[in-house]
């Protein structure tokens, strides 16, 4: 056994070094920032877009009082439900003639005009293109009525009191949590995988697994190739954390303090998160690594590892039903399946304060880990170094 | 415990080793053994079985059947920090150091990382790569990380050198090199296997061999024996061009230019020479020649072996 350690070891400092001594490893600790960086400027745009697209032109045609009762009314009216949803309005004075000014309006570009209003408070008329879109008329009798009513724009005054957290929030806050983890626990897992594969690659494109083969017992190498990228990637996670947990101090208002503490408490889940990460890398890196084992070329992986990246989003998918209903049959076998379990757990986690699902959990967790492992570890052993015309995958479990 | 042969101990002993891969055989029925000290070659044509045996008696992977013992263990991995292995086709990490890549080898076989380190500077300096140690892989020449390998293979003092096609892809100067090594370490008591598919290494080296064809083993033993297998050769040019002394040479000599070229007859030389110089032969030149292994190969493996060892020249 002291023998495998070590084996183990020193297969996972050499990988663990190479890995983390690599240029390519702070491409790797930068990798966070490109889905944030894109995420904020193609959210940008899409709002941008959305809010050009979204958002009608309506043209007033009225004397300058009237339009102004409007816009008032306009006013009072996004105070409740924000400007987003709104169409907005541009005054116009009246012309003489009134139906080439309507036409005028409904041609011009700058501003886009879908719809001109004429008319007045008192006898409003809507001209436009409004088929496929009942919203802005509606959005304009409201605006009328509004600014038809006298007393709207002395609203009644109530005291409000303001509490840290309600139910509503705390509920809605967790589940954001829970999302968030497991999101990035699937993201994370999905770039390991792939990583540790591509370094199975580059061994057996180095002929260097026959050396270490004959040297130290192939589950040995197996288990110091998982192990070698676990601690890389915690090295990562780390760096992601602090660098995370900073980032928030400088720009929000009372700093990591002011985050919605998940149901387990921040430590806890920052533990439980590791844990669960670990596991639910361990189980996909070892599939993955078996599925290097079988191919020979980094274009043969890829074409295996496709249908095992799928059944990863199915797991994740699966895995995120315990986010907002955890008491589900679907949540609870989702916790319970092992490939699910880490993701649903660390969604529970967020959301429930009890810890003895988890211990639990973990044990049931490890038990598989094993399981797979050494299964993997005896396909891997018996395919890696075949020679030898090459065997259908369905009669590997006979090699 | 190892085994002892008649001839001492044995640090090597296969028996009946069979591979499968598929619905081809490999590797059929080799036995093998190997004394403790001795330089054992393994000859044979490409695809013969030589690298699958040697994979077999190092435990990188199993036989479908039949039983190997190696420096006394039944699982060659339990030997390992003991063994040292050369495999044919040469892995380095490109972008590790030479020193650390040797000393990687040797933790892979036990030996502590920073005394690795020690004992490969001073091999480095010793094989006149000092300049290189911290040099990664990729920036040496083929010939280079050959030896970094080499040395990687030896760094952990071994008991048992196992090189698989230790010659393929070196030039003369790393050949003698490398044969120098081989016969140091032999030396010095380590038992060394080495498998090739040029015979002209294995004549030089090796006290043992065993030829493989076709995943069988059709000659196991000294090399010696093996040339035994054939009968001298007489080279023999005479003055006279006929007489009685022509019944004296054997009916399948033949031709080659003004000499005879035949097998020494049963008799031995005596009655021959006698027969050459009572028939007035007039003998201008006479040469016995003990045959060689290529030719004790040909008898053995048979001629298409022969010709498939033959694509490769030694240098």
């Amino acid at each position: 056994m002291m023998r495998f350690i070590r084996s183990a070891f020193v297969i996972g400092r050499r990988d663990f070094t190479a890995t983390v001594l690599s240029k390519a490893f702070i491409f790797f600790l930068l990798g966070p920032l490109f889905p944030l960086l894109f995420g904020g400027i193609f959210a940008g745009i899409g709002t941008n877009v959305a809010s050009q697209a979204k958002r009608p032109v309506v043209a007033v045609i009225s004397p300058k009082a009237e339009f102004d009762q409007l816009q008032a009314a306009r006013g009072r009216i996004a105070e409740a439900v924000g400007e987003e949803p709104l169409i907005d309005l541009v005054g116009y004075r009246p012309e003489a003639d009134l139906g080439a000014q309507q036409k005028r309006l409904l041609a011009t570009r700058q501003p886009p005009v879908r719809a001109v209003l004429s008319g007045g408070l008192n006898h409003p008329k809507l001209v436009g293109a409004l088929a496929g879109d009942p919203g802005t008329e509606s959005q304009l009798k409201l605006l009328i009525a509004e600014a038809r009513a006298a007393d709207s724009s002395n609203p009644p005054e109530f005291e409000v009191t303001n509490v840290a957290a309600s139910t509503g929030t705390i509920v809605r806050d967790r589940a954001l949590t829970a999302q968030i983890a497991q999101v990035t626990l699937f993201l994370l897992t999905l770039m390991l995988s792939t990583m540790v594969l591509s370094q199975l690659i580059e061994e057996k494109s180095n002929k260097v697994i026959e050396i270490i083969a004959a040297a130290i017992p192939i589950d040995a190498m197996f288990v110091g190739k998982l192990f070698a990228m676990l601690a890389a990637s915690v090295v990562g996670l780390v760096v992601w954390i602090s660098a995370g947990a900073l980032f928030i101090q400088l720009i929000k208002t009372g700093g990591v303090a002011t985050l919605p503490v998940p149901a387990v408490g921040w430590p806890v889940f920052l533990a439980l998160g590791v844990i669960y990460f670990a596991m639910n890398y361990l189980l996909f890196g070892a599939a993955f690594l078996m599925i290097g084992a079988q191919a020979s070329t980094a274009r043969e992986v890829q074409t295996m590892s496709m249908p095992v990246t799928f059944g990863q989003v199915l797991i994740f998918g699966f895995a995120s039903t315990v986010v907002g209903s955890m008491s589900s049959a679907k949540a609870i076998a989702a916790s319970v399946f092992p490939l699910s379990s880490p993701m649903s757990m660390l969604a529970r986690a967020a959301q429930d304060g009890a810890i003895w699902p988890h211990i639990v959990a973990i044990a049931w967790q490890t038990l598989w880990v094993a399981l797979i492992v050494r299964l993997g570890a005896q396909l891997f052993r018996k395919t890696v170094l075949k020679s030898g015309p090459r065997r259908p995958w369905w009669k590997l479990s006979r090699a | 415990m190892l085994r002892k042969a008649s001839s001492g101990l044995l640090a090597v002993e296969a028996v009946d080793l069979v591979k499968d891969f598929n619905e081809t055989r490999a590797v059929d029925g080799v036995s093998l053994a190997v004394p403790t000290g001795s330089i054992f070659g393994l000859l044979g044509p490409n695809g013969a079985g030589k690298t699958t045996t040697l994979r077999m008696l190092l435990g990188i992977i199993d036989p479908s059947s039949g039983t190997r013992l190696v420096l006394g263990r039944d699982r060659p991995l339990d030997a390992a920090p003991e063994i040292g292995y050369l495999p044919e086709e040469r892995g380095l990490y490109p972008a590790m150091q030479a020193r650390d890549a040797i000393a990687f080898m040797g933790a892979l076989r036990g030996l502590p990382i920073a005394e690795g380190r020690r004992r490969a500077d001073a091999l480095l300096d010793e094989h006149g790569l000092g300049e290189w140690k911290k040099k990664s892989i990729r920036s040496l020449s083929k010939g280079m990380a050959q030896l970094v390998q080499l040395l990687g293979t030896i760094i952990h003092k071994p008991r048992l050198l196992v090189l698989d096609e230790p010659f393929a892809g070196l030039d003369a100067i790393n050949q003698g090199k490398l044969e120098e090594l081989i016969r140091r370490e032999a030396r010095a008591g380590v038992t060394i296997i080495f498998s090739t598919h040029v015979i002209a290494h294995a004549e030089r080296l090796c006290e043992e061999i065993a030829i493989i064809a076709k995943g069988k083993v059709v000659f196991d033993g000294r090399v010696d024996d093996a040339r035994a297998k054939l009968r001298p050769i007489v080279r023999l040019r005479t003055r006279a061009r006929d007489g009685e002394w022509r019944s004296a040479i054997p009916g399948n000599a033949r031709r080659e230019g003004d000499e005879y070229v035949f097998e020494l007859p049963e008799g031995g030389p005596e009655p021959l020479l006698k027969a050459l110089i009572d028939g007035g032969a007039g003998i201008e030149t006479l040469a016995i020649e003990r045959p060689g292994l290529h030719d004790a190969f040909v008898a053995i493996a048979g001629s298409a072996a022969a010709r498939a060892m033959g694509q490769e020249k030694p240098q």
